[in-house]
């Protein structure tokens, strides 16, 4: 594989990026042309990804020095890329859903105001995000991982006339860059350890042992855990999801691409990429309860929420939570094998649900619809496509996935197991009630909005068709046979090898796909004639209703106290109080000294001759009495 | 020559600009851009004339010159500079052309004396940061107050004397300790006031606490360091957009620069003595800072409550007792002179359409000012460092260099960093209040950039991409520089014991597997104090 194809899939978007972006004025008003050449920008990265990836498969990897495009930062941090068999699984996620998310925005977003700027930012959310996955180490990751973070915050607040927009976009980068706090001091805790932030030097020192204890014998334990706090806040996982559900403000093809498909799986492929390190330093354990808790803690809350994209939302956090168990047992390959067949059918879920919003003049509350598959009857069976994959039933995509996760997290901690599977259950509950509620029963849509019900044009529905052949298919295709299936021969030598989990392979799949069938028939005699009720009912209904106030407590014990007392404690009482009182306390000193001094000088003889013979009596009488 | 000439031609300007005056408006504008830009052409010759091997002073002619002066005193007219001074030097000349261009139409009285101050202004800079006798130093950093006195206290705002008086007090008060110190270093000198031999001398001087406090303090007030730094806001608030300009871009930089030149080399062990007292005043400015500029409800007063949180950094890295962290800060110096510099001449913009500074006055300016939006957010970006834009580079090396470098605990480092968050918060809540939401009728009626107005930020712009993608250019001249002042600190910390992570980073290894030796052979220090 050669470096300039890797510049090519890399510069691609970002060419895309600066056209649409500096040239949004001439392009105006032609929006074939301007997302057309955002979609190309993306199909010719795909196309160089699939090169690639051939590439890999036949062995070829680009590393080390053959890798490196200039030294960036002094001699010993450089702009360089590291392709290997985990990069292309994700330039393929990448470039694949974001090129079929293109040609889907290009109708989505037919006759908005911002259009080229749109297409702008989700080139620049491609370029970023390639950077994140190709670099060659540590620094570079994070320099993908600030511009994803900084499209995001673009792109949630792409209509920025609305507050609530506007605010999300805000909270999210800086959730984000909390989480980042986390990553920084992670490098430089492994840059102290072995003076290098490259993955191959990093990774081949640490197993050798070779690196300075900088803090004793837990220093990698530090600089995993550290690492770890800039994927919980990028992947959205406990305590610093709160971001994601926000997020969904931004446009709904922004949701599938950044905040489903791509950019919060960030974390999961951050840890994969350090497996080395986190089986060293067994750090694995607290990222894969992190990631259990979040995975039933978001599905609780998904199942009392009535926004169609926000209960997707919550979904994704609980799906995040599966991928990091996935990782954090040690089963790299099938974390992120969950996170593939998540980015299809997320993929896919939001962008059917874009697909119900277009129809719906931009309803998002899933009472006020019903009955809608007789009238979108694409958007339906592909959003239901999606919605099996994802419950795990049998044989599609997400079955497969997330089996692999479970049965490992078996071997490891049986709890997690059974959160996991309850998860499972509460999975397939959530989502089936949302199709059930929207696609089914009676129609409860608005008589006007009734009127012009329509399916979306094919400029959408047909990528929705393409994204639920994968959805549906593609675990067959690569996931079968568990550890041997032909996506662990695929990563197998880019992480360390993983103990085969004991227990019967058919047997846990046998036991995921009754709890996730259960859960929709759960959901069928719940909500297949009914209407989520507007008021909770009883206490616990509310609180999962109201998110478990997790906003509020963040709102009213951290965000107003550091607010209020910057205003009041620190500058008005400290800054202007203090510090210039004494400032200004000490020039009135001086000129009321200087005042007071002054009015000895009468310009009286008398009054000099005087306070002299005084002066000399004084002097006199000191040296006469005490000396 | 070439140096004197870059440094004495804007004086040549102000003659020039005194003699025409009478000419009219834009005869004088045109003087002043011309021979300001002169300058920065010429300017650009100490870059490409600069040796980047050595670790001194430059000795090319073209860069160094020494005369008598006052021979009886052993005062000379003695000028050089090395890869610290190179970029403060260029940032002047290169801030200059682009203040007058951004005043070309705000000064409505007096235009030839503010040309003239701004010029006169720029060759006292310039002589601070290539001055290598004490006594030509200490001429040059009194000389550039009174310019900066005019600017702020004839084109000020309201309460522009009450903000020049307290500039001036406060920089006075630091500048009387200095000159005592100058003074006991000139009699311990051989009663001279050459620079180079006393930093030959480096470490000899006594009492040398009270030496390096009597220099400390005078930076520290003019960095501001924490809590030195109340004279600032109002400074800022008052100043017309170009004094603001100067001021954030290159007269705190004085501060900085003066420590590393001065503090630092002079007296390595009482400023590693003082560490432990100075690295929290840092930390502290870093985060106090942040948190007072987020509730400022004054566009200008929360870039100035900025700039306290980011010079703290570069405090920071100047103590580190590292070559990455001191490098780091160098490099801040210029990345904080060109993002503060760029942030309050866009807020000079938006002030004279809308003569508001107010943050409650704006909202939705991003609807009819598309361009203003563009620059105005690469611009806050740089500032919150963004990676691929130049203040990133900047503070990653600073906190870099301080977590490995070993000189404090890394506690400090942990809390330095919690900056990078608020930085966030402070900026994109402003941003979002003056750009986002919806224009009321006056907001909806400001005009985009004018050409003009995009050639005075475009340059900046350039560069802030240019050093966050290949900061290299930068670097590598700086790298013998830094490393002599590093050495000289380092002396008693690190004859026996290499800091953590110091020989990899001076070593040079790029992207390669640390030797075995290197790793595991090195003495922690723990192990080398109980040996």
């Amino acid at each position: 594989m050669s470096k300039a194809l890797i510049i090519l899939l890399l510069i691609s978007p970002l060419v895309g990026f600066l056209i649409n972006g500096l040239f949004g004025k001439w392009l105006k008003g032609k929006e074939k042309l301007s997302g057309g050449i955002g979609a190309l920008a993306v199909l010719v990265s795909l196309i160089c990804s699939i090169v690639a990836f051939v590439s890999v498969q036949d062995g070829n990897i680009l590393e080390g020095d053959a890798g490196i495009l200039y030294p960036w930062i002094s001699d010993y941090i450089s702009i360089g890329f590291h392709v290997d068999a985990l990069t292309t699984v994700m330039l393929l996620v990448i470039t694949g859903v974001g090129f079929l998310i293109h040609v889907y925005s290009i109708g989505y977003m037919h006759g908005d105001a911002g259009y080229t700027r749109y297409f702008a930012y989700l080139n620049l959310f491609v370029f970023a995000m390639l950077i994140l996955v190709l670099g060659n180490n540590y620094l570079m990751m994070f320099v993908g991982w600030e511009g994803v973070g900084l499209c995001s915050y673009l792109l949630i607040g792409f209509w920025y006339e609305k507050q609530s927009a506007t605010d999300a976009g805000k909270k999210a980068f800086i959730v984000n860059r909390i989480g980042d706090f986390g990553f920084l001091l992670g490098m430089f805790t492994l840059f102290a350890a072995f003076g290098s932030l490259d993955f191959v030097s990093i990774f081949d020192n640490a197993e050798a042992g070779n690196f300075q204890q900088v803090f004793g014998a837990s220093t990698l334990v530090i600089a995993t855990l550290l690492l770890f706090v800039g994927a919980v806040g990028k992947s959205a996982q406990l305590p610093l999801y709160v971001w994601l559900p926000d997020a969904m403000e931004g446009p709904t093809p922004v949701s599938a691409l950044i905040h489903a498909a791509t950019m919060v799986t960030a974390g999961v492929y951050m840890i994969a990429r350090s497996a080395v390190l986190y089986n060293i330093a067994e750090t694995g354990v607290v990222v894969a309860w992190i990631g259990v808790l979040t995975a039933l803690f978001a599905a609780i809350i998904a199942l009392k929420q009535n926004d169609i994209k926000r209960i997707l939302a919550y979904s994704t956090v609980s799906q995040l939570g599966y991928m990091f168990v996935g990782v954090g047992v040690g089963a790299y390959a099938s974390g992120i094998f969950h996170l593939v067949t998540h980015a299809f059918f997320k993929g896919l879920m939001f962008l059917t649900a874009g697909s119900v919003m277009h129809a719906m003049a931009n309803e998002l509350d899933i009472r006020k619809m019903g009955g809608l598959r007789n009238k979108l009857p694409i958007t339906h069976a592909t959003f239901l496509v999606g919605a099996l994959a994802i419950a795990g039933a049998p044989f599609l995509s997400g079955f497969w996935s997330k089996d692999e996760i479970l049965h490992s997290a078996w071997g490891s901690s049986k709890v997690i197991y059974i959160i996991g599977l309850i998860t499972a259950f509460l999975t397939a509950f959530y989502m089936f009630r949302l199709i059930f509620v929207t696609f089914y029963g009676k129609s409860r849509v608005e008589p006007e909005v009734a009127s012009h019900l329509h399916e979306s044009p094919g400029i959408m529905w047909v990528p929705l068709v393409i994204l639920a052949i994968p959805s549906a298919l593609i675990g067959l295709l690569l996931g079968v046979g568990g550890h041997n299936s032909w996506f662990h021969h695929f990563t197998e030598d880019v992480f360390p090898k993983a103990g085969k989990a004991p227990g019967n392979v058919i047997l846990f799949m046998a036991i995921s796909s009754i709890v996730g069938i259960a859960g929709i028939a759960f959901a069928w005699t719940r909500y297949k004639n009914r209407v989520p009720s507007d008021e909770p009912t009883n206490a616990l209904q509310k609180l999962v209703a109201n998110k478990f106030y997790i906003d509020e407590v963040y709102n009213t014990f951290i965000v107003q106290p550091i607010k209020n007392a910057s205003h009041f404690l620190l500058w008005r009482l400290f800054d202007t109080g203090i510090i210039d009182g004494i400032v200004n306390g000490v020039a009135t000193l001086i000129r009321v000294i200087g005042g007071t001094l002054r009015r000895l000088q009468t310009g009286l003889v008398q009054v000099y001759i005087v306070s002299m013979v005084i002066g000399i009596v004084l002097f006199l009488a000191y040296y006469l009495f005490f000396s | 020559m070439l140096l004197s000439i870059v440094i004495f031609l804007p004086l040549l300007g102000v003659i020039a600009v005194a003699l025409l005056r009478n000419m009219g408006a834009s005869a004088i504008k045109g003087i002043a851009l011309v021979i300001s830009l002169l300058t920065f052409v010429i300017s650009i010759g100490l870059y490409t004339g600069f040796e980047a091997g050595i670790d001194g002073f430059q000795t090319d002619a073209q860069l160094y010159q020494k005369l008598l002066w006052i021979d009886g005193l052993g005062i000379s007219y003695h000028i050089g500079i090395d890869g610290i001074s190179l970029w403060l030097v260029l940032l002047t000349t290169f801030l200059t052309p682009i203040c007058i261009l951004a005043a070309w139409n705000s000064v409505e009285k007096g235009l030839s004396g503010f040309m003239m101050s701004l010029l006169a202004l720029e060759t006292g800079m310039l002589g601070v940061f290539c001055a290598l006798d004490l006594f030509l130093f200490f001429v040059f950093w009194e000389a550039m107050l009174i310019p900066m006195y005019f600017l702020i206290g004839i084109w000020g705002g309201e309460r522009r004397i009450y903000a020049t008086i307290k500039f001036v007090l406060y920089t006075m008060a630091g500048s009387a300790l200095m000159l005592v110190g100058i003074l006991a270093l000139y009699f311990q000198n051989g009663n001279s006031f050459d620079l180079i031999t006393l930093l030959e001398a480096g470490g000899t001087f006594k009492p040398a606490m009270l030496l390096f406090l009597a220099f400390f303090i005078a930076f520290a007030i003019k960095v501001p360091l924490f809590p030195f730094h109340t004279w600032l806001p109002d400074a800022h608030v008052e100043a017309p957009t170009v004094g603001s300009v100067i001021l954030a871009g290159v007269l705190l930089k004085m501060g900085t620069y003066g420590i590393v030149r001065f503090c630092l080399p002079l007296f390595p062990q009482a400023a590693a003595d003082a560490t432990p007292w100075i690295v929290p005043l840092a930390v502290i400015g870093i985060i106090y800072g942040a948190l007072v500029a987020m509730v400022q409800p004054d566009l200008k007063k929360l870039v100035a409550y900025s700039s306290v949180s980011h010079l703290g950094f570069v405090v920071l890295g100047l103590f580190s007792q590292s070559d990455a962290g001191i490098q780091g800060s160098v490099l801040q110096m210029i990345n904080h002179g060109l993002s503060t510099g760029a942030l309050f001449l866009l807020v000079g913009m938006i002030y004279e359409r809308r003569h508001s500074r107010m943050i409650v006055d704006f909202g939705g300016l991003a609807k009819k000012m598309p361009v203003f939006a563009t620059i105005f957010l690469i611009v806050t970006l740089s500032s919150i460092g963004l990676p691929g834009l130049n203040g990133f580079v900047g503070e990653f090396k600073i906190l870099l260099g301080s977590f490995v470098g070993d000189a404090f605990s890394k506690w400090y480092v942990v809390f330095a960093t919690t900056g990078v968050i608020l930085a966030a918060v402070y900026m994109l809540w402003m941003y979002q209040r003056v750009m986002f939401g919806t224009p009321d009728k006056t907001n909806e009626a400001l005009p985009d950039l004018k050409p003009r107005e995009i050639a005075v930020l475009l340059p900046i712009l350039l560069f802030i991409v240019w050093i966050g993608v290949y900061p290299n250019t930068f670097l590598k001249p700086m790298e013998e520089s830094v490393s002599a002042v590093a050495e000289k600190v380092k002396v008693k910390e690190t004859e026996n014991t290499p800091a953590v992570g110091q020989i990899i980073i001076n070593g040079k290894t790029q992207d390669t597997v640390p030797e075995v030796e290197t790793a595991t052979g090195q003495l922690t220090k723990e192990e080398a104090q109980t040996k």
